[in-house]
């Protein structure tokens, strides 16, 4: 097929993935067409607002990869993912504090707002260096990282699996929110950071700025995609899946099985790290309420409605229900919860290969390996 | 979080009201006679005088008359509620509304209406008249025939004690025939000899100060220890100072003693309701191994169906309590059957999925409770038997609702280990656990074990809900707040093991409370869950594993 000439080789047979990556280069083109070429005054205009709730779902999307590629093909089930999240978004937000400066409430150049109602008197030394987008950007990586190395080198080491791993990762979100809640740690306590003004000395307001993140959201959630399925693909990919499938056999045909699911689980960790960063700006606050354990569990719910272990459904689950939570919360918020509820029940009960199963199951089985319900094995189970 | 309604506060509140109503009544219920209104009003006019010297002998004549009223006049006074009518010379006490001002007389109480500022003046009294007339208050008060009266007086005593009133204290000393009253006495007969002359009177004093745990004692001896900016002891006699750094030691001794006792118990008490809310899980988690995101669910419609029920019988909140339990069991147990039936049974042996679909379940009756209910928290009133508390000493009290519920947790405790290990339901529940194929082949319906399991656990976790509508807020949201917690404890404690979830739950609670003074309520929390995320790292299957060959199926 001449389409595969724009993708990398292992690609070719992901049909899945190369519709999602056509679509989205498609929908960037049209987005940023339709928002900056069509005046305001036409139907066919795309509000910046819409640009920016897209842009918000494209993040969220990313996060899904990221849980789905450590759920679906190494069957670790972290209810804490949203905390990697969190914490890339709490760097980002570090340093869009740092870039107020002295236009805040208080006008105070050295300490952000909140710090001069809590009658701080000097910066804490966690907050330096935030003033520089270079270190910053690092600290998304490495703090979200860091976390998941000595969690997942702790976890896994002691061979918790299945559920236990499940529940160890929510209270580990759970006791990060109650700390950050806490104003003595310097995060803003309950209101989180907000309040931001620009980023690299570009407005956060403007359509432009706006603009950009938008499509660096979407590069960076092709970038994801393409780097995570690469990883799937490789040597590592496979021996992850046989982690999955059989991880004691896996163990004893000498693999050493807890330095593959590190690995993975770190990787992952960058991805949610990454995409909380780009979520911040565009959402303009974050808050303890992002390491709330009910988030960590919807997200799980965005992989398995769209299909676990199969990187694209995980895309799709993220998109259909961000779009309705959106939808409903404007429409019926009392519906919300009651179809967020039921969509937990019928998608476990009834599609436990999630939408996109349902049109795989059409075709013929291609992929045997991408199948999630081998994950029946004696490590899960 | 915001309208959040305290019950046991409005209860609290309510009970004041109450005690304050009888005790007013007692005050204005005595009928006044002719001759005692006669000398009353006599008196009363003498208050108009100018010079306050005068006035002094007024309020002194006053103070003679055998009278219950009297009090009342003298506060009025005391709190400027006292005027006159400017056109008649009525003495009369007045009772500010909004701009208008309702007057009553002030010899025998009746209401005289609504009059106008101008209408009226205001007795003045200087600082020494205050004076005075706190005495004489203090006097009449502290040999009132009514208890509460008494109490009342000689704990606003405390609060001063004037050296004027000694002979007053201990004469009331002599004739006062209840301890507590007397040890009370006591204590501000010595709070006033401290300061006198003679050593030997002084150190007496210092020792019944020493005693007493009542925070003015401490008060005082920390005044009499006290060092000027050069470390010098502003107290110039050193036998004082000794004796007095001596009890002051002792007290500080008791009060830690104490205040580690009180740790104790709220620890405790943290600990019975972890173990409340873990063990329904400890059963449906432990023996059956299924994750029941919707444990703290069942744990809200128990608090709901408590809440219901003194709906439908407010007028026997005491019954209402006893009447939730069973009902409570029942309606958390009959969602249990449901959702086991609906949704469980198809899942078993997928335990992520059932994670999932649990919370699917947790989110739908949260949102029922709020759509059929109300998204605010509920008021569920605390019954009168489990309000108020026992009180040990001045430094130590417990709450009985606490003491209650810490021994409610264990009989429910002690009757979930009796139906596992002396009924025939619990044998069969303990085989399936044990070997599913081998107790199907048995002749154990398995099916219809799993169901009843999971009726029980969450029969349990509803009892464990009425039991939490007397400690917290009844809200949609009450169960989140539980669920991980619980899980904690079924995980630290040892999968399959009911007493390691006794154990857990206590240590934990104990754990925490002794680490919230120093690390503050939250830092605690964060603190007890690192360490059980570590702690779960170095022994994956809990303080106390199962031994044997099931342990290593999970």
């Amino acid at each position: 097929m001449i389409i595969n000439r724009f993708f990398p080789q292992f690609m070719h047979n992901d049909t899945g993935g190369k519709l999602l990556l056509s679509l989205l280069a498609m929908m960037v083109v049209i987005v940023v067409v339709f928002n900056m070429m069509i005046p305001e005054s036409s139907p066919l205009h795309i509000s910046t607002y819409m640009v920016t709730l897209i842009g918000k779902y494209l993040c969220l999307a990313l996060l899904a990869i990221a849980l789905d590629l450590v759920w679906g093909y190494c069957g670790i089930l972290s209810l804490g993912h949203a905390a990697f999240f969190a914490l890339g978004g709490y760097a980002m937000g570090m340093y869009l504090m740092r870039q107020i400066g002295d236009r805040g409430v208080y006008g105070n150049p050295d300490l952000p707002d909140f710090m001069v109602f809590l009658n701080w008197q000097e910066l804490p030394w966690y907050w330096y260096g935030f003033d520089n987008f270079g270190f910053a950007m690092l600290m998304v990586l490495i703090i979200p990282g860091i976390l998941a190395y000595v969690f997942g080198w702790l976890a896994f080491r002691s061979r918790v699996t299945g559920v236990y791993l499940s529940i160890m990762t929510q209270a580990l979100t759970y006791a990060l929110m109650l700390a950050f809640f806490r104003n003595e740690m310097g995060f803003g306590g309950n209101n989180g950071l907000t309040d931001f003004k620009d980023i690299l000395g570009f407005s956060l307001q403007s359509d432009a700025t706006r603009i950009v993140i938008f499509t660096l959201s979407a590069i960076a959630l092709a970038a994801g995609y393409i780097a995570s399925r690469y990883i799937v693909e490789s040597k590592l990919g496979r021996t992850v899946i046989a982690i999955r499938d059989a991880e004691h056999r896996t163990r004893f045909i000498g693999y050493k099985v807890e330095d593959y699911k590190l690995w993975v689980f770190v990787f992952s960790a960058l991805l949610a790290g990454i995409a909380g960063a780009l979520y911040v700006p565009q959402v303009g606050i974050i808050n303890p309420g992002e390491f709330s354990p009910l988030n960590s569990i919807e997200l799980a719910i965005w992989v398995a409605i769209g299909g676990r272990g199969t990187l694209f459904g995980a895309v799709v689950g993220a998109l259909l229900v961000n779009y309705a939570k959106t939808y409903f919360t404007g429409v019926l918020p009392e519906f919300w919860l009651f179809a967020l509820g039921t969509l937990f029940i019928v998608s476990t009960l009834y599609l436990p290969k999630g939408l996109v199963g349902i049109f795989q199951n059409r075709k013929k089985e291609g992929h045997p390996t991408n199948n999630p319900d081998n994950v029946k094995s004696e490590g899960a189970a | 979080m915001t309208n959040r309604i305290n019950p046991q506060t409005n209860y609290l509140q309510l009970i004041a009201f109450i005690i304050l109503f009888f005790f007013s009544c007692n005050l204005f219920a005595n009928e006044i006679s002719p001759e005692e209104n006669k000398l009353l009003n006599d008196a009363v006019s003498n208050l108009l005088v100018k010079s306050f010297k005068n006035k002094t002998q007024a309020v002194k004549e006053l103070a003679a008359i055998d009278s219950p009223q009297t009090i009342v006049i003298l506060e009025a006074l005391l709190k400027t509620r006292l005027y006159y009518v400017r056109s008649n010379k009525n003495v009369v006490i007045i009772n500010k509304k909004e701009q208008q001002y309702e007057i009553k007389s002030a010899v025998d109480n009746t209401a005289l209406g609504v009059v106008k500022k101008k209408a009226i003046k205001k007795i003045t009294t200087n600082n020494k008249l205050r004076k005075t007339i706190r005495t004489i208050l203090a006097q009449k008060k502290i040999l009132n025939p009514d208890l509460t009266v008494r109490e009342a007086a000689i704990k606003e005593i405390l609060k001063k004690a004037e050296p004027a009133l000694l002979p007053t204290l201990q004469d009331a000393r002599n004739k006062e025939t209840v301890g507590s009253q007397q040890e009370l006495l006591d204590l501000s007969i010595a709070l006033i000899q401290v300061d006198n002359a003679n050593t030997e009177t002084r150190l007496a004093a210092i020792k019944v100060l020493g005693a007493s745990l009542y925070p003015v004692s401490k008060g005082k001896l920390q005044q009499l220890t006290a060092t000027d900016g050069k470390g010098k002891t502003i107290e110039k006699n050193q036998d004082v100072v000794d004796a007095a750094q001596a009890a002051l030691k002792k007290i500080n001794g008791k009060l830690k003693f104490f205040g580690n006792v009180e740790t104790l118990f709220f620890g405790l008490s943290l600990g019975s309701v972890l173990l409340l809310s873990a063990i329904g899980l400890a059963i449906t988690f432990g023996v059956m191994g299924v994750i029941n995101m919707a444990h703290g669910e069942m744990m809200m419609l128990g608090a709901y169906t408590t809440y219901l029920i003194q709906q439908v019988m407010p007028n026997s909140i005491g019954l209402s309590l006893i009447v939730a339990i069973p009902a409570a069991f029942m309606v958390s147990g009959l969602f249990g059957i449901a959702i086991e039936r609906g949704v469980i049974r198809h899942l078993y042996g997928r335990p992520l999925e059932t994670l999932l679909a649990t919370f699917g379940i947790s989110l739908l009756l949260q949102q029922m409770v709020r759509t059929l209910i109300s998204a605010q928290n509920v008021a569920v009133v605390t019954p009168s038997w489990l309000s108020g508390s026992l009180v040990i000493n001045p430094a130590f009290a417990i709450t009985y609702n606490r003491i209650y519920i810490f021994f409610f947790a264990l009989i429910v405790f002690a009757l979930l280990l009796a139906i596992l290990k002396k009924t025939t339901l619990g044998l069969q529940v303990r085989a399936v656990a044990q070997n599913r194929g081998m107790a199907t082949a048995m002749g154990i319906k398995t099916q219809w074990v799993d169901s009843l399991t999971f009726a029980l656990g969450s029969g349990v976790a509803g009892v464990a809900g009425v039991a939490l509508s007397q400690l917290t807020n009844v809200g949609p949201n009450l169960g989140q707040a539980y669920i991980i917690d619980s899980f904690m404890v079924v995980v630290f404690g040892g999968v399959e093991n009911i007493w390691g979830t006794l154990v857990a739950a206590i240590t934990l609670g104990v754990a925490n409370k002794f680490l919230e003074p120093w690390a503050g309520a939250v830092m605690a929390k964060i603190i007890v869950l690192i360490f059980l995320i570590l702690f779960i790292q170095k022994r994956p299957n809990g303080l106390f594993p199962q031994k044997g060959r099931s342990s290593g199926g999970h």
